[in-house]
């Protein structure tokens, strides 16, 4: 056990050991459970900043390994994309939780659903701290594991024809990721991640077997990251309750299965061997192909939350694309998008949220005038929607910034071309909700009303977060050039992660003249 | 290690025998404390196993001649690796079963008989462990045939009895296959024991037609697809503590001995074309099993078949056993983490059906979700079953994946992984009904006991999934055979 | 043991034969005593061929397939008997001294 380890371990107990306490509680010890949720939040929260501060003021290193099999080892490590990744969610979970436990007042089971939110979020965490591929594949499966309940949360037969859909989804890309990883394990031992790779002595004679396993890795990791043709499960899991959507779709399930292909591409097979093997053009193909599917199929979604779920799907898409760039510019564009588009995305899964508890808002043209009513929920709503378009000075254009920047340092002028007209169906499909929000008039009743005659417009713990996360978005756009914000933490990962110091500093001195 | 030097000269084995037969015989004489002596008999053994299994893992195998009588007269105990892990697993899984039992049966007459036959049962699954000739395991096999059928019509009730009559006549068509294979060994080579007859047993029709008999009977008796018909009624309809003994133990049994014979005695026998009709068997069971689980409407039938389909995945033994020099291994760790896991998932479904008084799945919601420790034990051992991380099940599943791919066959790799997949459709089936709206309801009253043992026996899945280096170590030292 | 007699080969046959024709009742037959009397059937043909295989052996009759025999023989009373006593219980709680045949796979 290496110095610190029992730090990544407490950061998983946090959310683990009060998960598993809540389950036990009854339905009435509410405030015994809201004490376990919040208290294990803050307290998951308060460890990963006290985790930041020593890996990098006090320069230490943390990681723990414990032995599975012979030459096999669980290795739980924390390096700047894990940090990255798990202060993510460790802030999104702290805003989430607050909100489910305002969504779900007087609602059945509340007492299961934080228990396996609470196991979600630390198979989350344990993904972001693996230490090498057979970790990652645990916790992933793991995830599965968790998340299944919560999507059959509300027991209806929608929910559980939802449920089968996603498991077979999900069982079916988690044997393929495990035939892949066996086979991987095999070929070059259980090593663990390392910048640049560790299979480049294998290239030479293993060349189609390597791009066969890559093939795999992509199918395993795609099913969740909701990679075109995997990707039907998620519009369909949109019967959970909005927390789930939000933590789901924001960061848990989604960005797990982009942060395992961030992972391969950049720890496993480095980018420079998977561009020698000729396979990361395929990869941004189907981004590409998955970018502009997602955003059409936005467009003719009328139910909200299934537009933001196809929305989703065009997004986290975003994120491969950066890393198919192979270059260090695009890089950075989608690493910072794992941590934009997350914070955008909860936003507006909470404004969608806050508009079905509040008035029973479902579909977008039922938001007429909806501004008036909800201003503070509406406005959150419009920065979020604004970002994911990409307008600055919002965090989701400092995204696309980077990545048209990367296309064109990677030679490939044309992918701009593709950020231009998904921006344009971003438009296409996030302007009339925000259009009629703003400007049209009400005429009759909300569909179903229920906080009416009270001073704030909705449930205060409904709208706090939902205004923090929005202002979290704003801030990561203003702020991007300060040392603490996602993009100065991005390119420090790629200036370390790539070694292309020198690029990394031409792009720094451009930014801030 | 003062320890380790005192532990050296201690003779453990034959107490493994002793100790639940005597506990049979006392429960029998003093029916009226039958759980009592049931209860400190499953207390000493595992101590006994854990401390046999230490003392192999240190020292090696050892070969006892009981009472200084030398074959072919006398009894010898083998003791190697694979026998003191199978002993291990049996008393780990027995200990569960008994302190269950204690709940599930309290003292109705029904329970005396039950103690009796179970520590019988247990006595003679150990003396078939550690048995070192064909004869001795004969008549081992043939103790665990009646103790399994008397706990199995024990139930009372035409469909239990008609499941144990044709369980009896299954097994017994399997013994005398066996047996008649003993002949012919023993007329071939003039020994019965197990080593000398590696020794000897070159490629010739003797051996060879001894080899088929022996297998044949014993596929039979552990139920490989397409001889498993005789499984799920008497799995199904026995009372849980002989479910999951059954389901858990007495299978494998039959597979250990297949997969004794074939490491010790019959090395030097070609597996030609053997080993790719046993593997489409195994496919078949893998298949046919989970088609059946996701159809079945019972819960324990759903589990039964379950059994159907994970044996399937031990008869890839015979794919594995000369393409890969360890692949033997990751079986026998399957059978391990499949018999805590099914035990688990067997003693959970006991107590839902006594809670809620019938076990159709479709009805169980409420109990489901009243009994939430035994649901959670259904959960986590059933999550064993599908092969997800942190329990044992993973560990086997990866073992045997890798040792495919190892192998170059990587077809039963894929039979593996889609058997996981179909596993993972009925597990989350079975679970379903908790996740249903409706009320909870903790049905009727049971003893906590009953709660606690399949929670526990479910932990202990997760356990095993850090269990891997160990066990793997421990079967290093097993003595194979092939030209002595 | 090329030089066996021939009343040893008869031995041998005939162990095979009633260990064959055992096996046939056991399948064929659907009364349970007949079932239960084909496995001892099948036992006695395994008990002639141990016999033979007794007195095949070079230094006279070899004293170890007779106390298989006695052993095997013991094995097989406990187990007819336990069938016996099954088979009148099955008789009892259907009314029937043979297995239902419809299929165990509901």
């Amino acid at each position: 056990m290496a110095t610190g380890g029992y730090m990544l371990l407490l950061i998983l107990l946090s959310s683990l050991l009060p998960g598993v306490a809540i389950f036990f509680l009854r339905e009435q010890q509410f405030a015994l459970r809201t004490a376990l949720n919040l208290g294990g939040a803050t307290l998951k929260f308060l460890l990963i900043i006290a985790l930041l501060v020593g890996v990098y003021r006090d320069g230490k290193t943390y990681s723990l390994s414990v032995n599975l099999l012979p030459g096999i080892d669980l290795v739980l490590a924390a390096d700047a994309l894990s940090l990255l990744f798990a202060t993510l969610s460790a802030v999104l979970w702290l805003v989430t939780t607050i909100y489910a436990i305002g969504y779900l007042e007087d609602s059945p089971n509340r007492s299961r659903f934080f228990g396996f939110f609470s196991l979600c979020v630390s198979a989350t965490v344990g993904i972001a701290f693996s230490g090498n591929l057979i970790t990652l594949l645990i916790f992933y499966e793991i995830l599965t594991l968790a998340t299944w309940p919560l999507v059959v949360h509300r027991g209806t037969a929608e929910s559980f024809r939802a449920g089968r859909i996603y498991l077979a989804y999900t069982l079916l890309g988690g044997a393929v990721l495990l035939g892949a990883v066996v086979w991987l394990t095999l070929l070059a031992g259980s090593e663990p991640f390392v910048a640049g790779g560790y299979l480049r002595h294998l290239s030479a004679d293993q060349g189609p077997v390597l791009i066969m396993i890559f093939a795999m890795l992509m199918a395993g990791f795609g099913v969740k990251a909701a990679l075109l043709p995997l990707h039907s499960w998620l519009p369909r899991a949109m019967v959970a309750p909005a927390p789930v959507s939000a933590l789901l779709h924001a960061v848990a399930v989604v960005k797990a299965g982009a942060f395992g292909i961030v992972r391969v591409l950049n720890d496993v097979y480095g980018v420079e061997l998977a561009a020698d093997l000729g396979v990361t053009l395929p990869l941004l193909l189907l981004a590409i192909m998955t970018i502009v599917y997602g955003s059409v199929r936005a467009v003719f979604a009328d139910d909200l939350k299934q537009r933001l779920a196809f929305s989703t799907v065009s997004q986290v898409s975003y994120i491969i694309l950066g890393v198919a760039l192979a270059g260090p510019i695009g890089a950075v564009g989608g690493l910072v998008h794992l941590v934009h588009q997350g914070v955008m995305k909860i936003t507006l899964f909470f404004c969608a949220g806050n508009f079905a508890e509040t008035l029973g808002i479902h579909r977008v043209d039922e938001m007429r005038g909806v501004g008036r009513r909800m201003p503070w929920t509406m406005t959150a709503f419009t920065l979020a929607a604004l970002g994911m378009i990409g307008i600055p000075p919002l965090a989701g254009f400092i995204s696309k910034w980077y990545l048209g920047l990367g296309a064109l340092e990677a030679g490939m002028a044309w992918v701009t071309g593709v950020l231009v007209v998904s921006s344009l169906l971003n438009a296409l499909y996030f302007l009339p909700p925000i259009l009629r929000g703003w400007f049209s008039r009400r005429e009759g009743p909300w569909p179903d009303e229920r906080h009416g005659g009270r001073r704030l417009e909705t449930h205060w713990m409904l709208l706090l977060p939902t205004v923090t996360v929005a202002a979290m978005a704003l801030g990561m756009g203003l702020l991007a050039s300060l040392t603490i914000s996602p993009l100065y933490w991005v390119t420090f990962i790629v200036e370390f992660e790539y070694g292309y110091d020198h690029i990394w500093r031409a792009i720094f001195e451009w930014e801030t003249p | 290690m003062p320890l380790a030097a005192v532990m050296a000269d201690v003779l453990l084995a034959p107490w493994l025998v002793i100790l639940p037969l005597a506990g049979a015989l006392l429960a029998g004489l003093w029916p009226a404390a039958a759980r009592w002596w049931g209860l400190l008999t499953a207390l000493l053994t595992p101590v006994m196993a854990l401390l046999l299994a230490l003392q192999v893992h240190a020292q090696g195998p050892v070969i006892l001649d009981l009472g200084g009588w030398a074959p072919p007269l006398g009894i010898t105990l083998v003791v190697d690796g694979l026998a003191s892990l199978m002993v291990l697993m049996t008393a780990g899984v027995g200990l569960a079963i008994s302190l269950y039992a204690l709940g599930y049966l309290g003292g109705t007459d029904r329970g005396r008989w039950f103690w009796v036959l179970w520590l019988w049962l247990w006595a003679a699954m150990n003396a078939l462990y550690l048995s070192g000739d064909v004869f001795n395991l004969y008549v081992t096999l043939e103790l665990v045939v009646l103790a399994s059928v008397a706990l199995v019509a024990l139930a009372g009730g035409a469909a239990p009895l008609v499941a144990a009559m044709r369980y009896l006549l299954v097994s017994l068509l399997g013994s005398m296959a066996y047996l008649m294979g003993v002949a012919l060994l023993y007329g071939a080579y003039g020994t019965l024991d197990l080593q000398g007859l590696g020794a000897q047993v070159v490629l010739s029709s003797a051996p060879m037609l001894a080899a088929v008999l022996m297998t044949v009977g014993l596929l039979a008796k552990s139920a490989l697809f397409p001889l498993h018909v005789w499984l799920p009624p008497a799995h199904g309809s026995a009372p849980a503590p002989v479910s999951a003994a059954l389901s858990a133990l007495v299978v494998k049994v039959s597979f250990y001995l297949i997969l004794r014979l074939w490491l010790t005695v019959f090395p030097a026998l070609p597996l030609s074309g053997l080993d790719v009709l046993m593997g489409a068997l195994a496919a078949g069971a893998v298949l046919w099993g989970g088609l059946m689980a996701l159809r079945a409407p019972r819960l324990k039938q759903v589990v039964a078949y379950s059994t159907v389909a994970q044996v399937g995945y031990l008869f890839l033994l015979f794919p594995f056993l000369r393409a890969h020099p360890e692949g033997w291994k990751a079986v026998v760790f399957f059978a391990v983490a499949h018999g805590v896991a099914k035990a688990a998932v067997f003693l959970a479904a006991g107590t839902l059906q006594r809670a809620a008084g019938h076990d159709r799945l479709a009805e169980l919601g409420a109990v489901m979700r009243g009994r939430l420790k035994t649901s959670f034990a259904l959960g986590i051992a059933g999550a064993g079953l599908v092969g997800l991380p942190f329990t044992g099940g993973f560990i086997a599943k990866w073992l045997l994946v890798q040792t495919a791919l190892e192998a170059g066959l990587w077809i039963w790799a894929l039979v593996v992984l889609g058997g996981g997949l179909l596993a993972g459709a009925y597990v989350f089936r079975l679970l379903g009904p908790a996740f249903e709206p409706g009320p909870a309801d903790r049905g009727r009253p049971l003893p906590a006991v009953m709660e606690w043992v399949p929670l526990a026996l479910a932990l202990l899945t997760i356990g095993l999934g850090f269990a891997g280096s160990p066990a793997l170590s421990l079967l290093a030292r097993t003595l194979a055979g092939g030209g002595g | 043991m090329a030089t066996e007699p021939v009343s040893l080969q008869i031995y041998l046959a005939c162990g095979t034969l009633l260990f064959v024709m055992g096996l046939h009742a056991l399948v064929v037959r659907r009364h349970l005593l007949l079932k239960i009397l084909a496995i001892n059937i099948m036992g006695s043909g395994i008990f002639m061929v141990l016999l033979g295989v007794a007195a095949g052996g070079d230094g006279g009759v070899d004293p170890v397939p007779h106390a298989l025999v006695i052993t095997g023989i013991v094995v097989a009373l406990s187990a007819t008997a336990v069938a016996l006593v099954l088979m009148l219980r099955v008789k009892a709680a259907t009314g029937l001294a043979r297995l239902p045949r419809s299929g165990p796979e509901d």
